[in-house]
């Protein structure tokens, strides 16, 4: 096991090296002079010098490179344009409620996606099914902000039940959680189903019925382990789903959070903090792709000694 | 005089054996798929729609203000309503569907054939053409889809053509890594040695013989992912980085409703309702597609 690990860090590495340099580059991308966007629009050429010879763009390209991923593994992205504050400062403030509406909206999405998908999977092609399965078609066909608009106007403007933006209680995480996890939900649950069915028609699971095994007993001790396999990595994929979700919902809910960061510095072409989000949001994603591969290890043996 | 061959009666009992066709057991198959076969329908009418938009709308989209009906709900003149400015929101909707349409299938049919493509000789050279493609699409992997076109909309600048660009390079490595998973199976297969043995190209046993062996599996990931696409493009409207008011985009007027929602939610309605259906009908005509050419549920 702890050899198979280190196996899947090393092999992370070049992937990782890969996307730092994108997002180096980015700037070097985006249309027109960087140290004129940093100076700001009324500076005059000697400031704007100034702040290049100050952020080292006058440097040779590898040598920025290296200085840039120097900073950004101590955490240190340059100061905002916009606010003149630190990137990390800024970062560090919206982490929390992004991380724990992420958090919220997976934990209830995958429990209510898989047991839908058992459901629909056990009474396959009668009316539960088709029920549990018409709902995950238009879980994944509904827009998360369309979703998001339709909640809020019920729940908050019409009922008055629930607040409408910000993120001051565990209410406030009630409607944003629902819409962004919605569609994940949905995933999981046609997901489910589909590894179930399979599973279902496996030659042991007709060895446990033949026994005079108890249908649950079959479904749940035979049935879900061997489903769940497929499943978890499903999980891994649909988490940098949320991540990416996460930044619409944001919106909508005027969610103090760092998707809501991200399309404002989009905007206000504030590139060091879009440089320092698209790489912590990668980060995120690609630690979680190996938490779920670890995951898959321990479900399923054979992957470790492949 | 006749020779066994030319017998007009052996013909006829050939045709009545029926070949069975890839084509004629699809048809069989899907024809059978009845929710599918109403969503085929319905997308055939929406491309129709999105085509002769121009002469259906009752109102022109962009240009023709109500400021007596501002905010006003469905009625026998609008039938959708009107928004807050006083544009009727049905030719509005109409004419949206062309640029989600275009959206969805320009898109992913990018997204399709590069990937298809780099698949193609991934699978089939394998050593480093395999490396370099899934290195790259471990990359592109490695950013959350709509975060990647948020990053190349920031590069390129807002706007809908940038967004399709956008959507289109992250369709690239989904497409790559399918097809090259199916080429790398197929290519053992004794029909391809058999091609190669008679001294067929590299291009000719790549186009001729595994494209099509992988052509299905690519026509419904291409559909399930026009619907996905829609959304996305919709999303980065709506986030204010595509089509830009006052553009009839579905996305991006529910943007603008959102200033009106209490007033006047019928505006944002419609617009949700348009996405929804549409890509709902890409969706079940997916899913049909697939039950009817996947060999693993036949039985």
């Amino acid at each position: 096991m702890v050899h198979y690990l280190i196996r899947r860090l090393l092999g992370l590495l070049p992937t990782l090296l890969i996307v730092a340099v994108l997002v180096f580059l980015f700037v070097h991308l985006l249309p027109g002079d960087p140290a004129r966007l940093a100076a700001g629009v009324d500076a005059g050429p000697e400031t704007v010098e100034l702040v290049r010879r100050d952020l080292g763009l006058d440097r040779p390209l590898p040598e920025q490179f290296v200085r840039f991923f120097g900073h950004a593994l101590q955490g240190d992205f340059g100061k905002s344009i916009r606010s003149q504050r630190p990137v990390a400062t800024e970062i560090a403030e919206r982490f929390g409620p992004t991380f724990w509406l992420t958090l919220a909206a997976m934990a209830w999405s995958v429990v209510l996606g898989m047991l839908l998908g058992i459901v629909s999977a056990v009474w396959r092609n009668r009316w539960p099914d088709r029920v549990g399965m018409t709902l995950a078609v238009s879980g994944i066909s509904f827009p998360s902000f369309a979703l998001g608009m339709v909640l809020m106007q019920l729940f908050s403007v019409q009922l008055g039940w629930l607040p409408t933006v910000g993120a001051d209680s565990w209410r406030h995480y009630i409607l944003p959680s629902l819409t962004l996890g919605a569609g994940v939900a949905a995933v999981m649950a046609r997901f489910t189903r589909s590894s179930f069915i399979d599973v279902l028609k496996e030659d042991y699971v007709r060895t446990a019925r033949a026994k005079g095994l108890g249908e649950p007993v079959v479904v749940v001790k035979h049935g879900l382990r061997n489903a769940l396999i497929p499943v978890v990595t499903m999980m891994g994929l649909q988490f940098g789903f949320l991540l990416g979700g996460s930044i619409v919902v944001e919106v909508v809910f005027n969610w103090p959070g760092m998707g809501r960061l991200l399309v404002d510095a989009v905007d206000m072409r504030d590139y060091p903090v879009i440089q320092a989000l698209v790489l912590l949001f990668s980060l995120e994603f690609i630690v979680i792709n190996l938490v779920v591969d670890l995951l898959y290890a321990v479900i399923n043996p054979t992957i470790r000694f492949k | 005089m006749s020779t066994p061959a030319l017998d007009p009666t052996l013909a006829a009992s050939a045709d009545a054996r029926a070949v069975r066709t890839p084509a004629a057991e699809f048809w069989r198959k899907f024809k059978r798929q009845h929710v599918a076969l109403v969503a085929g329908g319905f997308v055939i009418a929406l491309v129709l729609l999105a085509v002769f938009a121009p002469w259906l709308v009752p109102f022109d989209a962009e240009q023709f203000f109500d400021y007596d009906a501002l905010n006003a709900p469905p009625s026998a003149k609008h039938w959708f309503g009107v928004d807050s400015l006083g544009r009727d929101i049905f030719s509005r909707i109409l004419m949206g569907t062309r640029i989600s349409l275009a959206a969805g299938f320009v898109s992913v049919a990018v997204g399709a054939v590069i990937g298809t493509l780099f698949g193609l000789l991934a699978g089939y050279y394998e050593g480093w053409w395999d490396r370099i493609v899934m290195r790259l699409s471990d990359v592109l992997f490695a950013f959350p889809g709509i975060l990647l076109a948020i990053g190349i909309v920031a590069i390129l600048g807002n706007g809908m053509v940038n967004v399709i660009v956008a959507v289109a390079v992250f369709s690239v490595p989904a497409f790559a890594r399918l097809v090259r998973g199916n080429v790398l199976s197929l290519k053992h297969q004794t029909y391809i040695e058999a091609v190669r043995s008679i001294g067929a190209s590299d291009w000719v046993i790549m186009l001729r013989h595994l494209l099509p062996g992988t052509i299905s599996s690519v026509v419904v990931y291409l559909t399930m992912r026009i619907g996905t696409s829609i959304i996305t493009a919709a999303s980065l409207s709506f986030l204010g980085l595509g089509a830009q008011p006052p553009t009839p985009e579905w996305g991006a007027m529910l943007n603008e409703a959102r200033a009106d929602m209490l007033n006047a939610p019928h505006v944002a309605l419609f617009p949700s309702l348009a996405i929804f259906v549409t890509v709902l009908a890409f969706n079940l005509l997916g899913d049909g597609l697939r039950d009817a050419l996947d060999p693993k549920l036949d039985s």
